[in-house]
């Protein structure tokens, strides 16, 4: 490394401090770091609204809040989970490995970086605002299928502002990822060297382009159908509330990618260092992930196999969903095989990424079901399907992303976590998990409609048990908060390699890493990539 | 069948042993679909057994293998690391069978789809129109219909802190005031429609749901094989009151079918006679309890309050204590924007004209005006 180099290294590493580090920062790690901690607070956000709805539905009859209020807990839930944890939880973790992985100093444009992470505090503000409006916050479902949203009261143009400053905020991470993974390689990092993460992230950027516009169309239609006097979705006025839920689950398929590829990523960054053995099928892993996101354009419709359409549309949309199962099928059999014979050990990010392999396939199974588009008929709109779509976004999403910040935080932070206080809240949390959603797929098949604040005293038991599991997840989170404050504080030294089995280039840099990455770049071949 | 429900019950039993929690233990579990009593219901219910069965038989493959390593390759046994990273004989098998799999399970399904889009050859039609939040059934061929909506005890105990147990409740939450009543082997099909926004009308024992949808006509079909009462909900979020808007089905005999809706016709003819003679005060205020307690309750409250701002007061509010012909336009023509439907294509002009006087001097409105339903047929034109 020259002098000149050196030079430049420190001199950048003059930077403000206190609150002006953080908002005027263009530091890929900084603002992985703001982002995660968006995340983390917008997670007990989102955690304590579905506490309102396990609350009000632990016994029948209504005890706490009213049917209104409880559907805007509903609405809300979704939107802050959806946008506001998992999407920026998510781009948190590539803002801090992208760089690092591929072996560059920093992002490729670290003002858009800036940006498109303060933009996200003004987005939840005015979406939790919403909550103190004459008419109080959205009630729609975060689907916002017209014309029930169009019978929203003030928060209606609250609500689509902050949806569009999330979208813009997506889109301009998303310019930043494609441009740093195409851009800012080392020499020697081709991209099928690149590391499985890197490669999830660099599709689900593409998918996230690509569907983002999309919706904020529709949001834009919704606007202009109150306010400005139009009828794209109201029959009366020659418009179509079909033509919502088509726009809306073109989104919103391949948004359910954007949320689980990343993940897909940090499980399989996951399985080879603890299993000390390479990834099992690199080649077809980046394969499988891009033909999921391929054929997720594809099967919009079975959102809404019930809305009405005709039989051919109804093969076409089951077929091409039932196909998603041959790469998800893939992946799974090619962790399984990373596994296989390999020298085992279950520190907490390995449990976490196994649950992943285990819960995310049930979840799997559950949407394979739902593809069967005549028993579709039944389950659709069930608690069945609020079963299956938590099994791939909690068990799935969120316990990639935990596991990931078991896996990495000793790399951020320059120190060990507490391994016991990890495991306990990993079993405490993998247990209750399952007493909160297991249960969900009986009700739904016995016949218990989503998104209603009461019900029939059939569905009493298996209520009252999803709650209690409810409570104890939310309550374990808790401790997920104390172990990370902990670990920032203090904790055993880290070394650089962490992990005894761990590969690629975040390992070489000193933990905690230096404030740009790579200064020089490092020479990558076949021995010191992933695999 | 009967076979793998005991297999069910026996993992629900054991899993409530688990908690040991006496309420818990000595409640009855509802854990899967109900096989119905169509021929479509029982086909989708074979079709979702086959996969859960097939799914069942993956997972235990895919995790015993799983679980198998987790126990057998750990370190702490002593286990070496292989160095493999690809098999391309292995990724062939595990993406071929599962293209064998999905191809053997689309042929039933395929099947199962083509006979519930057969709607045509039917005995009868009945037209399901959702509404904020009740159900309108219209008999198309005797050319009758009628409002069905959550039966009064259900509606008062599920009020936000009520007091009154559900469990006393008969068919809490599941109970209407006037059922769908249809004749058992009969060929019926549905139409399902909205005034307002999307609904969803559902019966499990029948084997689907339809969305009821503005602007759209939805065919569907079922032939009940059995006499019996059959409940569903709105399985579409469509507002407030979504979880409140029961469906019940009564299958019975053709002959007493029949003779119901002879008792349809006659009652349906009462209903609408009295348009055109004056009625008195005390007749109007009485018939407009009943249908301000069917019709507007829901959001503007037994007691006239409403829930502002969402849904206004009509004690003291501008439009009830305003000019009469406004408040009648707004109850006929509704309020765009806003839940305030439209109800001039719901009732008849008696029911208009007492529900009006009714809400102008009922909660403590002194209106003392009276509308007769020959000044609602007027306004009308």
């Amino acid at each position: 490394m020259s002098d000149a180099v050196m030079h430049g290294h420190e001199h950048h590493d003059h930077h403000p401090t206190g609150w002006k580090r953080w908002l005027f920062t263009t530091n890929h790690k900084d603002i992985g770091t703001l982002y995660l901690t968006l995340a983390l607070v917008m997670f007990f956000v989102g955690g304590a609204m579905a506490m309102v709805i396990r609350l009000e539905l632990m016994h029948p009859g209504l005890q706490y809040v009213d049917p209104q209020f409880f559907n805007s807990m509903a609405t809300l839930h979704a939107l802050v989970m959806i946008f506001g944890v998992v999407m920026p939880g998510t781009v948190g973790f590539a803002n801090w490995l992208i760089p690092m992985m591929i072996g560059a100093p920093d992002m490729a444009l670290p003002r858009l970086n800036n940006w498109s992470f303060w933009i996200l505090p003004f987005a939840f503000s005015l979406l939790l605002l919403t909550l103190f409006l004459p008419g109080g916050g959205p009630a729609g479902g975060w689907t916002l299928y017209p014309p029930l949203m169009l019978q929203t009261g003030a928060a209606m143009p609250f609500v689509i502002f902050a949806i569009h400053f999330m979208g813009a905020s997506s889109i301009m991470g998303s310019i930043n990822i494609i441009a740093t993974i195409f851009n800012m390689r080392a020499p020697g990092m081709t991209f099928m060297r690149l590391p499985l993460f890197v490669w999830t992230w660099l599709i689900t950027s593409f998918l996230l382009i690509a569907t983002i516009p999309v919706l904020a169309g529709a949001v834009t239609m919704l606007l202009t159908d109150k306010y400005f006097g139009t009828s794209f979705f109201n029959a009366a006025g020659g418009g179509d509330p079909v033509l919502f839920q088509h726009v809306f689950w073109f989104f919103g398929h391949p948004e359910v990618y954007i949320l689980i590829l990343p993940s897909f990523g940090i499980v399989s960054q996951i399985l080879p260092t603890f299993s000390r053995k390479p990834l099992f099928g690199y080649e077809s892993m980046v394969y499988a992930t891009a033909s999921i996101a391929f054929l997720s354009f594809f099967v919009w419709a079975h959102h809404k196999f019930t809305v009405g359409m005709p039989l051919a549309g109804e093969l076409f949309f089951m077929y091409a969903t039932m196909s998603i199962a041959v790469p998800t099928g893939v992946k799974v059999f090619n962790w399984i095989a990373t596994m296989w014979r390999g020298s085992l050990t279950f520190e907490t990010p390995m449990l976490f990424a196994i649950a992943f392999v285990v819960l995310f396939t049930i979840g799997g199974f559950s949407g394979l079901m739902l593809g069967i588009t005549p028993a579709d008929f039944q389950y659709h709109d069930t608690y069945f399907v609020v079963a299956h779509f938590h099994y791939v976004l909690v068990t799935g999403a969120v316990f990639g992303m935990l596991g990931g910040v078991y896996y990495w935080l000793p790399k951020w932070t320059g120190h060990m976590y507490d391994e016991t206080l990890g495991k306990w809240h990993f079993w405490l949390s993998a247990i209750s998990v399952n007493v909160l959603f297991f249960p969900q797929h009986f009700l739904g098949l016995a016949g218990m409609p989503r998104r209603i604040p009461d019900y029939a005293l059939q569905f009493a038991e298996w209520n009252f048990i999803s709650s209690i599991g409810g409570f104890v997840f939310g309550l374990s989170q808790l401790l997920f908060l104390y172990i990370i404050v902990k670990c920032i504080r203090a904790g055993a030294k880290a070394s650089d390699q962490v992990w005894d089995g761990a590969h690629g280039l975040e390992w070489t840099l000193p933990s905690p890493p230096p404030y740009h990455s790579f200064v020089s770049p490092p020479m990558v071949t076949d021995a010191t990539a992933h695999s | 069948m009967g076979h793998s429900n005991t297999r069910c019950r026996l993992l629900g039993t054991t899993a409530a042993v688990v908690f040991l929690w006496p309420q818990i233990a000595a409640a009855d579990y509802a854990l899967n679909m109900t096989r119905g009593v169509t021929e479509l219901s029982r086909e989708f219910y074979d079709l979702h057994m086959l996969i859960f069965y097939i799914c069942c038989a993956i997972a235990a493959v895919v995790f015993g293998v799983m679980f198998w390593s987790i126990f057998n390759h750990r370190k702490s046994r002593g286990a070496v690391a292989a160095q493999f990273h690809h098999s391309t004989r292995a990724e062939l098998i595990w993406t071929i069978i599962p293209i064998i799999i999905l191809v053997g399970m689309a042929v039933p399904a395929t099947k199962a789809l083509v006979k519930m889009e057969s709607t045509g050859d039917a005995d009868m039609t009945i037209k399901v129109t959702g509404h904020q939040w009740k159900w309108r059934y219209d008999y198309v061929e005797p050319g009758f219909g009628f409002f069905s909506a959550l039966a009064a005890d259900s509606n008062e105990a599920r009020a936000l802190r009520s007091g009154k147990d559900p469990g006393a409740v008969d068919n809490y939450l599941l109970n209407v005031d006037h059922p769908l009543v249809v004749p058992v082997g009969k060929k019926i099909r549905f139409l399902t429609t909205a005034n307002d926004v999307v609904h969803a009308w559902w019966v499990p024992a029948l084997g689907w749901k339809r969305d009821a949808i503005p602007g759209y006509i939805n065919e569907s079909w079922a032939r009940v094989d059995e006499p019996g009462i059959y409940r569903g909900q709105c399985a579409e979020l469509c507002g407030k009151d979504h979880g409140f808007m029961p469906v019940v089905l009564k299958a019975v005999p053709e002959d007493e079918y029949f003779a119901w809706v002879e008792e349809m016709v006659v009652a349906q003819a009462d209903a609408s006679a009295g348009a055109d003679r004056d009625w008195t005060r005390e007749e109007l205020m009485a018939k407009g309890e009943q249908v301000y307690t069917a019709f507007c309750a829901a959001c503007h409250q037994p007691n006239g309050l409403g829930i502002p701002p969402a849904f206004p007061a009509l004690a003291g509010g501008a439009i009830a204590t305003g000019p009469v012909d406004q408040h009648l336009d707004r109850v006929i023509n509704g309020k765009p924007g806003t839940a305030m439907a439209a109800f001039g294509g719901q009732l008849n002009d008696v029911d208009l004209a007492a529900v009006v006087t009714y809400e102008r001097n009922a909660f403590g409105n002194s209106a003392g005006d009276v509308l007769q339903p020959a000044a609602v047929k007027a306004a009308r034109k």
